[in-house]
């Protein structure tokens, strides 16, 4: 693989750029691997390349039903943060905040990540209370967080509705600086090119479509390009986690819902952080291209249909020219829809399952993509030391008949009024 | 959006229904306690058709049985709710 760099740039210029090279190959299946992660989206490709590169476990499948980063990867709305009170999700996602904000150099591929702050606003005293609460309890957690103000957030965000009788009046907010956004494609190709330099082999356009197991040990996996045979069987398809798991008899704590966003055409820049609000679920954020990026509720009924109804759009969209009025003259340009695993008290399933062999990482919620390559890291430990790492203890599959979620929100088994 | 036929009211459109939860996580009242944590808190969650409670919230307040494709939203029941509907 050669590394990219300005000199190979300037040095491709004199040669017509003739030197580029596909990015990964495209192998055909081995009858047997080591490991085989069911799923080739950036969790799944993440923990691969961490399996390659840090556990020197390189005789690893990825096998991707579409094409790699094809699914929720490249579904979501780009958010990275890690701002959550509960010590089990701090960890998690600031373990997985730090390993972004070296991934370019890491990966040797421009993944784009760009903190310029994650901002929550709270529009009553209660949402302010809340919002300084959490800000100290993410403080004490050693991650940044800060207070602000209306007359700070006035020149953060100008264009935010300030006046008194708005719709959802900005009392103040709370920005995480560190937190951001990040090409999410990029991701799914530098961890791909990562990975296939080191050993793996990605499988795209195989469809798992059983696992096989003998006794109560998972052994194989029937694709659409025949039996392979592994040592241990990652499944990495949160959004599918549950009729995947359902192959090897498996019955999860996760159902699965449609969630939406979109982007309007680009304009020059006009929101500089990621907008989000203590009250009401809507993000708003300005691509890189200049186009401003919603996302919403999810549509709170069970989906794989990966489209989504108008009447969340417009709900959101609602949300979003409330916050910020000007938006209003932008056309829309596409709305899309992801399927995600809806995890019984909103944090994900990391760890064993109940058939040797076979290990999970879904339940995602509408958070998986900021902790890509957290949980690729955590996830990988885990399956090249055969136990979950420290951090992803809490995650366990089982933490529920145990009466431990982690319920971040405290709403309880209710994944459709999160 | 869907058009679902409410036992009571005739065909309307979903913005005056909500979801619920699936007729499999309904906990017997005699159900043991790891039964009943099963019901809570698994789902079958199946690429395929599979039985859920709605409700008529924004119309006659009525709750249904719905089965319906999770893939092509297809409709292809729907009864009122009640001691034979649920298990």
């Amino acid at each position: 693989m050669g590394r990219y760099s300005a000199l190979s740039l300037l040095r491709g210029a004199f040669n017509g750029q003739s030197h580029w090279r596909p990015a990964w190959r495209h192998p055909d299946p081995k009858p047997a691997y080591d490991v085989v992660i069911i799923g080739g989206g950036g969790h799944g490709l993440a923990t691969a390349y961490y399996l390659a590169t840090r556990h020197g476990i390189r005789n690893v499948a990825v096998l991707e039903k579409g094409y790699i980063g094809g699914g929720n990867t490249g579904r979501n709305t780009t958010i990275v943060r890690s701002n959550y009170r509960q010590e089990p999700l701090s960890r998690m996602y600031e373990t997985s905040l730090k390993l972004w904000q070296t991934l370019s150099d890491e990966l040797n591929y421009n993944v784009m990540f760009s903190p310029r702050g994650a901002l929550f606003l709270g529009h009553s005293d209660a949402d302010m209370i809340r919002l300084a609460e959490k800000g100290d309890a993410m403080r004490n957690q050693g991650i940044d967080a800060e207070l602000l103000s209306v007359d700070q957030l006035r020149k953060i965000e100008p264009l935010l509705d300030f006046s008194r009788d708005a719709r959802f009046p900005i009392e103040g907010g709370m920005i995480q600086w560190r937190g951001g956004t990040a090409r999410h494609d990029a991701v799914a190709w530098g961890f791909a090119r990562g990975a296939d330099a080191a050993g793996v082999n990605i499988i795209q356009r195989c469809e798992v479509t059983g696992i096989v197991r003998e006794g109560n040990r998972a052994v194989a996996v029937e694709t659409t390009r025949g039996r392979i045979a592994a040592g241990t069987i990652a499944i990495c398809v949160a959004g599918h986690s549950g009729h995947v798991a359902a192959m090897a008899g498996l019955k999860l704590p996760v159902e699965s819902q449609t969630l939406q966003a979109m982007v309007t055409e680009g304009v020059k820049p006009m929101v500089q952080t990621v907008v989000m609000s203590q009250s009401l679920h809507c993000y708003i954020n300005q691509s890189d291209k200049g186009g401003i990026v919603f996302g919403g509720d999810p549509d709170n009924w069970p989906s794989y249909a990966q489209r989504g109804q108008p009447m969340t759009l417009e709900g959101a969209v609602a949300q979003g020219l409330a916050l910020m009025p000007s938006l209003s003259r932008l056309r829309m340009l596409r709305c899309w829809a992801g399927v995600t695993d809806m995890s019984f008290d909103g944090a994900p399933i990391i760890g064993p399952t109940p058939v040797d062999g076979l290990w999970l990482n879904g339940g995602w919620c509408y958070g998986g993509f900021k902790a890509t390559p957290g949980s690729g890291w955590l996830f990988a430990d885990s399956l090249a030391h055969g136990r979950p790492h420290e951090i992803v203890e809490p995650f366990s599959l089982h933490r529920f008949e145990r009466g431990a979620p982690v319920d971040e929100n405290g709403v309880g088994p209710m994944p459709n009024h999160r | 959006m869907l058009t679902i036929a409410c036992p009571h009211c005739g065909p309307r459109a979903q913005a005056e229904f909500v979801y619920e939860r699936t007729v499999d996580s309904v906990v017997p009242l005699d159900a043991e306690p790891a039964e009943a944590v099963a019901a809570l808190f698994t789902r079958a969650n199946p690429r395929g058709e599979d039985d859920e409670i709605w409700r008529h919230t924004h119309g006659c307040g009525g709750w249904l049985v719905m089965r319906r494709h999770r893939v092509t939203h297809a409709i292809s029941a729907i009864r009122a709710i009640g001691p034979e509907t649920l298990p």
